[in-house]
């Protein structure tokens, strides 16, 4: 494992992507195969299922390094890192016996993975006699691949490169190689780069294409509307719906396989002839608009969806691209091709659980300005513009695509709460509560977490530190003297929270240093946006 | 008697900071008094303002840098008593930096240590810190958390030899991001100066005078980094200076490089990472848990009042683990540090 502890310090320590890349290339060239197939496994964001509690886990640690469980939590609180608390905390107990080295491959599947079967007590044993062996820096990685939540500052599209290199491909190739279910196993590994096809081929979604936000500067210099294509940003999930052959498979973009939510989706492609790879969006759907985004919500995370979830939450894949079809990929073909293509393929297809995304005729950029503007009452998220001559990129690529939302709901709230925050913000009070007036109380209305700059962020733990009058745990219940100006994306009725309201993504946008609490929004104020939001 | 926890404490908090009745003066006040007794010359313990200030001789110079040549500063030799009013004081090595100073304060037999900030690790800018018996021990808390345990300092100047040497077959030139006073002279008596040249901050070069003239080992040849020693530095050389340089034109003009924080923070991986910092190295002039511990065990205090930092957690662990009095000194919250800025 100490190649692998190595890479992940040498990833965790650089702000350079080209030391990055060097890193990550010097490790696949000389790793074995079962150590490599494990090393993608983490590094493109997969965990393993957790082989243990994560409450036992950090009593078991505690005990091993001999502090009580309060100052462990205390420890936690503090450091942001359960993984890393517990290197940090155990490093102290060290014996002097020498560290072992051993595979990847074999920590995870002779050391974490067994852990699921053991008993209680049988587990702590096992972890305590693990952790003996491993030195600081293996430690930490070792409890990262229990604690899960692997991130070391690379993407998966870094990934992709260092292993195009070697394969000597162009990194798209690799990117699309790595989609789809990653297995850890040798074989897999080995053919990224020879980049034979693997059983599991037919399930393989491409990478997606990414749009950037669209702000001023990119705004101005837009060219002719003639050259774009105009369409809603609709407010679901993305997702590529495949069907190759028989069997039909729904990946979302945080590349989750989706096909047991949405079966009245599945069912219909299969009935489909031919193969097809489709890019759209998951909606809940109400008659001929889509539904909040909260209700499609109550199908996630769900194993199985009842008749009942079906009947209340109606669902439709609303498609915007065509990637493959027949089995012959599209993606270098130009926008305007792969929609007409789409669009001819669809006037066959009849379905209330499939849609196309119209195109929006506009004749200048003025009209879709002023379109933008009905987003909300549409319940989508604003505008999408893609130039009709570009290929479909994998990921990010500046100028083609671009996302353009209307701009967000804002208000007025006063900090009442703060909490530390984790990983960059370790030890930092970065995790923030914000109320507003109800009457002559506060009551909380969002947590925000993002949104100030670094400078910011310090002024702020600075002025909580000194003005915390109370706390309850790790929360510091603050002077209700600070007002920032928070944005977010959707309203709801929410019965689980005390306002009886539920912001969407809420972040911070300003620190309104020049209002005083009283010029807070009440409640009543964020109330009437329910009524624009429905 | 039971000393230590009598009606009158012979040192108790004030809102001008610790404060002692019996000798009417006050230990590194946060406000305006007429008897200041200074640990050290960092600004969160001597600020301007006093009638008078009374500090280890050893710290007198650094200290007149800080307050002003004009301001009523006098010195006192380490281990000798004077008295004051009713009590009798003297000042003892805390090991933090050159002249910083632990204050010893006895009354009828009753001795009170406040350490102010201190380490007892091996440091050779400065007097080692000296335990010092005592019923009452007031002792800071910035790192008092069983997560930070400092390495071995030889082992961390190593670590940033080498990096300097990496960034030297790179044509980087090595940026050290440290506290100005203290560290940045530690630093400087602990690097290899024979890798190459080394630059410094104005703030860093302003202290090495005292340094020098009290016979601390650092280097020759020193100079300070600027516009006209820029080629010196480019692609070579090693260059220290306060963290606030951090986004400045100042240190653009010494790029490319490669940027390094010396502090205990940087045992945190999450605060070197929010600091864009290419490296950290885990180097602090303040105890750390075991060292706090120890010093508990070595001033033989029966009492420990504990300030700054994590102090909560350090009076729940000597009361609970420890069997001892301990307790907070300042009231929950209100001189609460904040994180990172500071390590002084």
């Amino acid at each position: 494992m100490k190649g692998f502890s190595e890479l992940y310090l040498t990833l965790d320590a650089s702000n350079r992507k080209n030391e990055k890349l060097a890193a990550l290339r010097n490790y696949f060239s000389v790793v074995p195969p079962e150590d490599g197939a494990w090393a993608v496994f983490f590094l493109i964001g997969n965990r393993l299922k957790r082989p243990i509690r994560m409450t036992d886990f950090r009593k078991w640690a505690g005990l091993a390094c001999g502090q009580p469980a309060w100052l462990v939590d205390e420890c936690y609180n503090h450091v942001g890192d359960l993984a890393e608390t517990l290197a940090l905390l155990l490093s102290e107990r060290k014996r002097s016996i020498r560290a072992q080295d051993r595979p990847l491959h074999q920590v995870v599947q002779e050391d974490i993975i067994p852990l699921r079967e053991l008993g209680l007590e049988e587990q702590r044993k096992r972890l305590e006699s693990i952790w003996v062996h491993l030195d600081g820096s293996s430690c930490f990685i070792f409890n990262k691949l229990i604690t899960g939540g692997f991130r070391v500052g690379v993407s998966q599209s870094l990934v992709a490169t260092a292993l195009a290199e070697l394969a000597n491909v162009e990194p798209a190739i690799m990117a699309h190689r790595l989609m789809g279910i990653w297995k850890p196993t040798p074989c897999a590994y080995k053919a990224l780069f020879t980049g034979s096809h693997s059983e599991d081929q037919t399930a393989k979604p491409y990478p997606f294409c990414l749009s950037y936000p669209l702000d001023e500067i990119a705004r101005s210099r837009l060219d002719t509307i003639s050259k774009w294509q105009v369409e809603w940003k609709w407010d679901g999930i993305r997702a590529q719906l495949i069907k190759r052959g028989n069997e039909v498979i729904l990946w979302s973009r945080g590349k989750e396989m989706l096909t047991d939510q949405f079966p009245e989706i599945v069912e219909e492609a299969a009935s489909w002839s031919g193969s097809i790879v489709l890019d759209g969006e998951l909606l809940a759907w109400d008659h001929d608009s889509p539904a909040p985004f909260s209700e499609l919500q109550r199908r996630l995370g769900r194993k199985n969806v009842s008749v009942k979830m079906r009947n209340d939450v109606p669902v439709l894949f609303m498609s915007y691209d065509l990637l493959e079809f027949d089995g012959v990929d599209f993606r270098n073909k130009s926008t305007q091709e792969r929609r007409s293509i789409l669009q001819s393929w669809s006037s066959g297809i009849s379905s209330r659980y499939f849609g196309i995304s119209p195109l929006i005729e506009a004749c200048s950029w003025e009209v879709v300005l002023r379109l933008r503007e009905e987003s909300r009452r549409r319940r989508v998220e604003g505008i999408m513009l893609k130039r009709k001559e570009a290929p479909y990129h994998s990921g990010r690529k500046k100028g083609d695509w671009w996302k353009w939302k209307v701009a967000p709901y804002t208000i007025d709230a006063i900090m009442i709460y703060a909490q530390l925050g984790h990983g960059r913000r370790a030890g930092l009070y970065t995790d923030y509560t914000f109320a507003v007036w109800n009457e002559d109380s506060l009551v909380p209305i969002a947590k925000a977490y993002s949104g100030l700059s670094d400078h910011d962020i310090r002024k702020v733990d600075r002025w909580i530190r000194q003005n915390t009058t109370d706390s309850h745990g790790p929360v510091r219940v603050l002077e209700p003297k600070q007002v920032f100006e928070i944005a977010f994306e959707g309203i709801n009725e929410s019965k689980r929270h005390k306002s009886g309201i539920a912001v969407r993504f809420p972040r911070i946008l300003r620190w309104r240093k020049d209002k005083l609490p009283k010029d807070a929004d009440s409640l009543k104020m964020v109330r009437s946006l329910l009524a624009v939001d429905s | 008697m039971l000393i230590g926890s009598s009606q009158q404490p012979l040192i108790k908090w004030t809102n001008r900071g610790l404060y002692c009745e019996k000798g009417d003066f006050y230990i590194d006040p946060c406000r305006r008094v007429d008897r200041a007794l200074i640990t050290h010359a960092h600004s969160d313990h001597a600020r301007v303002g006093m009638k008078s200030y009374l500090t280890a001789d050893a710290g007198v110079g650094i200290l007149k840098e800080r307050i002003g040549f004009d301001s009523s500063i006098s010195g006192i030799p380490f281990g000798k008593h004077q008295r004051i009013g009713d009590v009798i004081v003297s000042f003892h090595p805390a090991g933090h930096l050159l002249g910083s100073a632990q204050i010893r304060v006895e009354h009828r037999g009753e001795v009170w240590v406040v350490t102010g900030d201190y380490k007892i690790t091996h440091d050779i800018s400065c007097e080692a810190f000296e335990p010092v018996r005592c019923h009452n021990l007031i002792t800071e808390a910035t790192f008092a958390l069983p997560v930070y345990s400092w390495p071995d300092s030889q082992l961390v100047f190593e670590q940033i030899n080498q990096w300097w040497l990496n960034n030297q077959s790179e044509g980087r030139c090595s940026v050290l991001f440290a506290y100005a006073l203290g560290k940045a002279q530690r630093l400087l008596c602990g690097v290899d100066p024979s890798i190459g040249p080394i630059g410094v901050h104005g703030a860093v070069e302003k202290m090495l005078p005292y340094y020098r003239k009290a016979g601390r080992a650092i280097p020759e040849g020193i100079f300070k980094a600027n516009a006209e020693s820029k080629e010196k530095l480019k692609g070579v050389g090693l260059i220290i200076a306060p963290g606030s340089v951090q986004n400045t034109p100042w240190l653009r003009k010494f790029a490319p490089y490669s940027l390094a924080f010396a502090s205990g923070w940087m045992a945190i991986r999450g605060a070197r990472r929010r600091r864009a910092l290419d490296r950290g190295f885990v180097i602090s002039d303040h105890v750390d848990w075991k060292g706090i511990l120890n010093t508990v065990d070595n001033t033989g205090a029966e009492c420990v009042g504990v300030i700054h930092g994590y102090a909560d957690a350090l009076v729940r662990w000597l009361r609970e683990e420890r069997g001892l009095r301990a307790y907070e000194v300042s009231p929950k919250y209100a001189k609460d540090r904040p994180g990172e800025e500071a390590e002084k």
